[in-house]
């Protein structure tokens, strides 16, 4: 039998910064971000707490669609969410600090390397066909 | 302003708060977990310790009968302490290799073969 | 007319115990700006806990943070046991208590040595690391290991303690406490200290909340939280308040911290007091289903695991927050406006852990 999450209310793309903000007027404190890759989407977490209870708002994102950011009510999420920038690629818009995708991973490291499938040492090593020395030289 | 100054006064009347080391030393506790140990002669070289360890520090092999430990990768954390089915190995309280084991200290493993 | 200059501060600095490094732009002596640089030491823990088991997760988790370690693992412990359905013991849920005190002693007393180091007062720093040297052997004699002490396992704990490590433990709460003693007046009376941390760093309690600071850093700006009073493992049974200063500064940061060490010696002794017998763990069968979310208390603060799990013997994800984390934005809000000496007392202020940070 499953354990579920308590307090999960599942929200669309186009209005989350309408709850986001509803949160943050209603004194919830931001906690962090989550966000999990179950294969062709995101599923994306923002998880909030106020005395104690948490209580989580949940959208699908498919891989590739623009998230708008909420770092301009929360400034705490600017942080959280260039670090899933970095680990899965996703872009945000308007960030409030934007590193860029070098948050937390150098120039040689694998692009998006906790999403599902295409990560690990095998992208990092790939060397495209025009880079190859031609033979017979 | 003078709060520690009772402090640095009667250290300067006491003894110095390190030992000298390797000259001395610590008298260990019983239950520290130093380094991996194992007895070849319990051994049924079933492979679990190998399965379960966290970082495949364990080879173990059937045919031939072979028991090898990597000491750089070990952990130290003693889960195939607890999974053994046979209790054949156990964490010794010294840190470093064991005394009798000079030739695995330069090539950096355990070797536990019958 | 003012100079404006840009100084690289860290990753190798003399009062950083890990490396991270803040891009300072400074107006004469004045910070303006600051910008941090991370990736230092990610190790890109989440992803390898995918590929082990749950049993051996535990190891890995622990080695998140030294300093913090107990409670990493205790806080993985408690996910998993949700996610299975599991009832820890009373015994295991007592010495888990023990073990967490412990180990928020010993951090809090390296955080005192270093941020008496920070502002040059080298007498503080090396009385307070002789302490932990202390607090140190009696992690070694119970749990294993002078940091990672490996004691907490999946349906309980692995160790016991023995009626004559119990008494080890008493007497050297004894000495800890009268060595503390000292220690404590000095960093809360002296003068100096006094001059190098009030009015450092300030922010107010709304600011504060908003930013989602936690820990000692949100119970120095007068707000109640602290995630032990909600009674996990055996706090429940335990009586005692969280403790909160009004201020905002670095020194109520500092006194929150400080009477926090007292507070630990006596929950410790009190759990002894109340120690039951019977059994240490329970038998895991099974395979974890569903998602969790599970949280504790750290030294720093609140550290929340999210954990999804789907039927086999691995997690699906563990995406693991630490309470440096959530403390970053209040950071980079409090640097810009103060002096360039300051920036290492408010950096230590927060009681950084880029290791917890970057996984």
């Amino acid at each position: 039998m499953a354990v579920s999450l308590p307090d999960l209310k599942q929200v669309t793309v186009d209005t989350i910064a309408a709850e986001v903000t509803d949160k943050f007027r209603n004194g919830w404190r931001f906690v962090t971000m989550t966000c999990v890759d179950k294969g062709g989407a995101f599923d994306l977490m923002y998880h909030f707490d106020k005395e104690y209870k948490l209580v989580t708002l949940r959208i699908d994102v498919p891989h590739g669609q623009p998230v708008p950011s909420v770092s301009g009510i929360y400034f705490a999420a600017a942080v959280i969410e260039n670090e899933i920038k970095d680990m899965f690629g996703m872009p945000f818009t308007d960030l409030a600090i934007d590193f860029n995708g070098r948050f937390l991973l150098s120039e040689n490291a694998p692009k998006a390397p906790q999403c599902r499938e295409g990560s690990g040492i095998d992208l990092r090593m790939k060397v495209p066909a025009e880079a190859q020395p031609a033979e017979g030289k | 302003m003078f709060g520690l100054l009772k402090k640095t006064l009667s250290n300067l009347f006491s003894r110095p708060a390190t030992r000298s080391y390797p000259g001395t030393t610590r008298p260990g506790f019983s239950g520290s977990r130093g380094h991996l140990d194992m007895d070849p002669a319990v051994c049924i070289y079933c492979g679990a310790c190998s399965k379960r360890c966290p970082t495949k520090a364990i080879t173990v092999s059937r045919e031939p009968k072979e028991w090898k430990l990597e000491v750089g990768r070990c952990i130290i954390c003693g889960h195939c302490v607890e999974v053994c089915p046979k209790k054949c190995m156990w964490l010794d309280m010294n840190h470093g290799l064991s005394k009798d084991a000079v030739t695995d200290a330069r090539s950096g493993d355990r070797q536990g073969n019958p | 007319m003012a100079i404006q200059s840009l100084i690289p501060f860290g990753p190798q600095h003399p009062v950083f115990p890990e490396p991270i490094q803040l891009r300072l732009v400074l107006e004469d002596e004045k910070v303006v700006e600051a910008l941090p640089a991370f990736g230092y030491v990610h190790r890109g823990l989440e992803k390898i806990a995918q590929q082990k088991d749950i049993l051996q997760d535990v190891f890995l988790v622990e080695r998140v943070c030294g300093i913090c370690s107990f409670i990493h693992s205790l806080t993985y412990c408690r996910g998993v046991e949700t996610l299975m359905g599991l009832t820890v013991p009373d015994r295991a849920r007592f010495l888990r208590v023990v073990w967490s005190e412990m180990s928020r002693l010993h951090s809090h007393l390296l955080w005192l040595g270093l941020t008496a180091d920070a502002f040059g007062f080298e007498n503080l720093f090396m009385q307070a690391f002789r302490l932990r040297e202390k607090v140190l052997d009696l992690m070694e004699a119970t749990g294993g290991n002078r940091v990672i002490m490996s004691s907490c396992c999946i349906g309980g704990v692995r160790r016991d303690l023995t009626p004559d490590l119990v008494k080890m433990i008493r007497t050297t709460l004894d000495e800890v406490e009268r060595e503390l003693d000292p220690i404590v007046v000095t960093m809360r009376d002296d003068y100096t200290v006094q001059q190098r941390t009030i009015g450092v760093g300030r922010l107010t309690k709304e600011e504060a909340y908003q930013l989602g600071a936690v820990g000692p850093v949100a119970r120095g700006c007068g707000i109640q939280m602290d995630f032990r009073t909600t009674g996990y493992e055996a706090y429940g049974e335990l009586e005692f308040k969280p403790v909160v200063f009004e201020g905002g500064d670095c020194y109520a940061r500092c006194k929150v911290r400080l009477y926090e060490m007292l507070q630990s010696v006596a929950l410790m002794r009190a759990a002894l007091d109340k120690l039951p017998e019977g059994p240490l763990a329970v038998p895991v069968k099974g395979n974890p289903d569903g998602e969790t979310i599970s949280r504790c208390e750290q030294p720093r603060g609140e550290v929340i695991y999210y954990m999804r799990a789907n039927n086999t013997r691995n997690l699906e994800r563990l995406r693991i927050r630490t309470p440096t984390f959530a403390n970053l934005a209040p950071l980079l809000k409090m640097l810009p406006g103060c002096q360039l000496a300051d920036v290492p007392v408010i950096v230590l202020a927060i009681d950084p852990c880029i290791s917890c940070t970057e996984r």
